[in-house]
């Protein structure tokens, strides 16, 4: 028997095995049980996989500048130290989700060339710019809370290592939402100047929060077969009026409104409804065009080149170290 | 200057890590430098009379000089280290600390092994059928087998 490694690399296979391996499959999805990195896999399982984690990790890497921009001027030690550690919360989960993703056959190196080359997408939400404090407790809020409506469900995603990394960052992330949350409160009770601060805040995160669900339903051709493989659970639409329910409740007790008067829950569907929003501009934000996505794209690279040293002089040290320990094992052996 | 006007931060975690040094444990386990040495059989020009030597199974050269290595968290004391994940490092030393700060942020674990990932062998998922012994007509190796014990008392 040979050992195995951990990681899933494609193999070639003969016709006998191919077919065994699908059956494998397929008998792993109708008992909606879960694929392991060296389980065979169909090519297009593994594809779009591959591309939802790694697009998955590179919008945490990227959600952490908007916060990030912040820390300096937090309003007191206390925030700054919270928001400090959820910075540090969205690098972890990206390199939970980056690892994720390396055990379908990428290397983390090449996913970090292809978005700092502009290759690869990230979440929209974080080409929008954070022009106050009050956008703190937004995002934290509202993006945060859209994530985690997102998620909740994917931690039951049929590939294992994409499951497990979601359900270390869902419990990370209701941490997230009600700092977020506290943030506003504290404004909407501060001063008018306060109040209206947090309220312009939601006013500007509210669609593009909602857009987070992606494209509507009928506009979502991959959807059906991400519900087929047990990647996706629910549909975007079903997943946005969810939350959209959520929000309805928890801005009363913010004291604060949604920028939307034709939210409204549907007696017939009993589902909640919203406003139109502007797919155009999401698919502009998409597609690199939207108020920050150059900015950001150059802080990752900024930021990938000044640590460059430190990758660097890390492994420089790490191979003197082996070099001399090889050697006192000769001096050992001798 | 960014259109929000916010200076921007200098977030590099460098600092972060290097920090600590001294908390390394004693007697951590030594990784294989696998990268340096697939990147030195790249190099060395093929002979004929060379001896073949084992290949790790990923080609650690890929990944830059930054392994792969499996973490793994005892959450409290009486109990197992149990895997928590994978992370990059270039060392150990680094590992461990790289481990600690990724996987035990909210006192998680109180002792973590990393292990380099391909110093790990694991079974054949597709051998499944002849490496795990079928249980079929094994019933005998489970207390539920022995029934006419039934009523005994502490047994
Ligand atoms: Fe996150
Ligand atoms: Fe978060």
């Amino acid at each position: 028997m040979a050992a195995q490694n951990l990681q899933s690399v494609p193999a070639e296979l003969s016709p006998e095995d191919e077919a065994a391996g699908q059956a494998n499959f397929d008998r792993v999805m109708a008992e909606d049980s879960r694929i392991e990195p060296k389980d065979w896999m169909p090519a297009a399982y593994r594809k779009t996989l591959l591309r939802q984690i790694s697009q998955h990790a590179h919008s945490e890497i990227i959600g952490m500048q908007p916060e990030a921009n912040w820390i300096s001027r937090a309003p007191s030690l206390k925030r700054k130290a919270i928001l400090m550690a959820k910075v540090q919360d969205e690098a972890g989960h990206g390199l939970y989700l980056y690892s994720a993703a390396e055990t379908l056959g990428q290397t983390r190196d090449k996913m970090m060339e292809d978005l700092i080359a502009g290759k690869a997408r990230y979440s929209s939400i974080f080409n929008y710019p954070a022009l106050t404090w009050a956008d703190m407790g937004a995002i934290g809020w509202l993006v945060d809370g859209a994530a985690i409506c997102n998620q909740v469900p994917l931690c039951r995603a049929s590939y294992g290592p994409y499951g497990r990394a979601m359900v270390r960052i869902c419990k990370e992330e209701s941490f997230h939402q009600r700092q977020g949350f506290e943030i506003l409160l504290e404004l909407s009770n501060g001063t008018p100047e306060q109040k209206q601060m947090a309220q312009d805040a939601v006013n500007r995160w509210y669609a593009p929060a909602l857009m987070m669900f992606g494209p509507p339903d009928d506009d979502s051709p991959n959807s059906k077969q991400s519900m087929a493989w047990n990647i996706k659970r629910f549909s975007n639409d079903e997943l946005r009026s969810r939350f959209v329910g959520m929000m309805v409740e928890q801005v009363r007790v913010l004291g604060l409104t949604l920028p939307d008067d034709q939210v409204r829950f549907n007696e017939d569907t009993r589902k909640w409804e919203h406003g139109p929003l502007d797919w155009h501009e999401f698919q502009e934000v998409l597609a690199g065009r939207g108020p920050c996505n150059a900015q950001r794209l150059e802080r990752r690279r900024e930021a990938h080149d000044d640590g460059a040293w430190v990758r660097e002089a890390a492994a420089a040290y790490a191979a003197k170290q082996q070099a001399k320990q090889s050697m006192t094992t000769k001096e050992y052996a001798a | 200057m960014s259109p929000h006007g916010n200076p921007e931060v200098p977030a590099s975690s460098a600092s972060e890590v290097i920090r600590g040094a001294e908390q390394v444990p004693s007697g951590a386990p030594t990784p294989e430098a696998a990268a340096t040495e697939t990147k030195a059989a790249a190099t060395t020009p093929a002979s004929e009379n060379q001896v073949p030597s084992i290949q790790p199974a990923v080609n650690h050269a890929d990944r830059g000089a930054w392994g792969l290595w499996e973490v793994f968290v005892r959450s409290s004391r009486g109990l197992s280290h149990v895997h928590a994940g994978s992370l990059h490092a270039p060392d150990a030393a680094m590992a461990l600390r790289n481990a600690r700060d990724l996987y035990t942020r909210r006192n998680e674990g109180v002792s973590i092994w990393v292990v380099p990932a391909d110093a790990i062998a694991a079974s054949d998922p597709d051998a499944k059928g002849s490496f795990f012994e079928s249980p079929q007509g094994k019933d005998y190796r489970h207390a539920t087998y022995y029934t006419k014990s039934e009523g005994v008392k502490h047994l």
